[in-house]
């Protein structure tokens, strides 16, 4: 069974439709990444699965209920971290923890979830004096604090360090290695590349691509070999299944098909003694893609 | 059911934490009143109210520092603390989770009655044991009727009155705004009833006039019966509706500005 199931869904806000015919599903135990500009339909069509507002047409389903009926059966079963969303500024970590837990049947205890977010440290540190990032994670502990089947993850990372980003996404994969069901947005296209099983990119109200981060970044696009040899040197030939230029950070080699391009290249360069510098193969990345996606649709 | 009490409960509790930590709201809403209490008490010690029978200031005086007090905790605390739990999302977070709504502003609501009832027997207290005021158990029951009902009726209007406001930043304006030029005219910190007939006709039709003569009643030695003011109460009553209604209408969970 689908953990998400979304049919036709559409939304008007007056004469703009915010959503114009979006279907998806999300299969139970995968990260799902939806990607999106701002405006493209991505925070409506995540609120519609939340139950923050209405949708104008089309059939949702979440976890086998309609979110719109604020079922409390339902939000037992879904944690949200949304962005920009306060905490009581007066009260402890481990209180604000405690206040939620209550909320839930069956709560993930306190002491968990301060380890899985890593702020132990912090229990008795009252909200106010949290750091930014802290903070954050403190929101992602309180979207856990129901042992949510379904996490809604709202750029979860946003604002934090690099070191703290590598922490966010182990406590992520984590929560997949637990069975959990993850629904993630971010603009951030590494995030969604490394954690995400499958995407989709919604672009002015429509799903414009869906499917595996890699493949949707792999097809039919060319990788990029770079190396830099010194400037009177001659140059291989790589015959017609690659393409080489010369730019000012040095050679670059662009093909669809890198394994035997790069066994012709380095076979060239081992015969003639020539040292390839900075030799380096790169796959189109998810950003790629998805700049070339969301641009066409003037999302 | 007995889940959700719980639920109320544990807000409550933790409610109560968080107020007593935030220096504004314990300074503005519990010393505020004690500190008008002293003050006009030692200012006004020996004197009489002729206009009430040549009643002392302070039996006057102590009756109107509860419903300072509750107006206080239970309209422009809440209406505030509403307001800021709504802009900084923390509504709309707890709008994520199972919780109640009922069990949620229970726990908000109950909160005000807790700080009320405190200010109650510390500014009752204080009147008897440093001012020589007289406690009538003989109206008492007239004294926690009107108290409770007051009660309901200010938390009903602070609900109400936050659905009002934008933000924030806009909140402690407008709730103070609304609520301080009919304090003045409402006898609570000196008697109206020399005023202009308009005036102290006007002051009747609000709910602030409504409790603080409620109260005196059930604190005034010649008040005979259990304490209870039909009129006062009837007019406190007509308010509670009247806020239940719009603060219903008026509830958001979310800023209008998302």
């Amino acid at each position: 069974m689908s953990a998400i199931r979304v049919r036709g869904l559409r939304k008007s806000y007056g004469i703009v439709e915010a959503v114009a015919g979006v279907d998806f599903d999300v299969a139970e135990g995968e990260v799902f990444g939806f990607l999106g500009p701002n405006g493209a339909g991505k925070t409506t069509t995540v609120e519609i699965l939340e139950g923050y507002r209405q949708r104008s047409a089309g059939e949702v389903e979440v976890l086998g209920h309609d979110p719109a009926g604020g079922e409390r059966r339902l939000r037992e079963r879904i944690g949200i971290v949304l962005q920009e969303t306060g905490v009581e500024r007066f009260l402890k970590v481990a209180e604000v923890l405690e206040l939620y837990c209550g909320y839930y049947p069956r709560p993930r205890p306190v002491d968990d979830l301060l380890a899985l977010t890593g702020l132990e440290a912090k229990r008795d540190e009252v909200v106010k004096e949290l750091s930014g990032g802290q903070r954050r994670r403190l929101d992602l502990a309180l979207g856990l604090a129901g042992d949510p089947e379904l996490v809604f993850l709202d750029e979860p990372t946003t604002g934090f360090d690099p070191s703290a980003r590598r922490e966010a996404w182990e406590v992520i994969r984590n929560l997949r290695s637990l069975g959990k069901t993850i629904f993630l947005t971010t603009h951030y296209m590494d995030e969604a590349q490394v954690l995400a099983d499958r995407v989709a990119v919604i672009a002015a109200g429509r799903i414009v691509a869906e499917g595996p981060p890699d493949q949707l970044a792999g097809r039919n696009r060319a990788s990029e070999i770079r190396f830099v040899v010194p400037r009177d040197a001659a140059l291989p030939d790589l015959g017609a299944a690659a393409t080489l230029v010369v730019d000012d950070r040095g050679v670059v080699v662009r093909t669809v098909d890198p394994t035997p391009v790069l066994h012709t290249l380095t076979g060239w360069a081992l015969e003639r003694g020539v040292e390839l510098r900075g030799l380096s193969v790169t796959r189109p990345t998810l950003e790629d893609v998805y700049l070339e996606l969301t641009a066409a649709q003037g999302g | 059911m007995t889940g959700d009490l719980a639920i109320a409960a544990r807000q409550l509790r933790f409610e109560q934490k968080a107020f007593w930590r935030n220096p504004a709201g314990a300074v503005f809403t519990f010393a505020f009143p004690l500190l008008f209490l002293v003050i006009f008490s030692t200012l006004n010690s020996g004197q009489r109210i002729e206009e009430r029978g040549g009643i002392s200031f302070v039996t006057f005086f102590v009756p109107g520092i509860v419903a300072f007090g509750l107006i206080s905790a239970c309209y422009t605390n809440l209406a505030i603390r509403m307001t800021v739990n709504r802009d900084f999302g923390i509504l709309k977070r707890v709008r994520g989770t199972p919780v109640p709504t009922w069990a949620y502003l229970a726990g908000q609501v109950a909160s005000s009655v807790v700080i009320t009832f405190l200010l109650l027997f510390l500014t009752v207290g204080l009147g008897v044991a440093a001012f020589g005021v007289e406690f009538r158990t003989s109206t008492s029951a007239g004294l926690f009727v009107t108290l409770a009902l007051g009660a309901a009726c200010f938390c009903a209007l602070g609900l109400a009155v936050s659905g009002l406001c934008p933000n924030a930043d806009a909140a402690p304006a407008i709730v103070n705004f609304s609520i301080f030029p009919l304090l003045f005219v409402s006898g609570i910190f000196f008697p109206i009833d020399a005023a202009p007939a308009w005036l102290t006709t006007l002051a009747e039709l609000f709910p602030m006039q409504r409790l603080a003569d409620g109260l005196q009643y059930a604190f005034d030695p010649r008040t005979t019966g259990l304490g209870f003011n039909g009129s006062d109460l009837r007019g406190l009553l007509a308010w509670t509706v009247a806020g239940s209604v719009l603060a219903v209408r008026l509830f958001r969970w979310d800023s209008a500005k998302r």
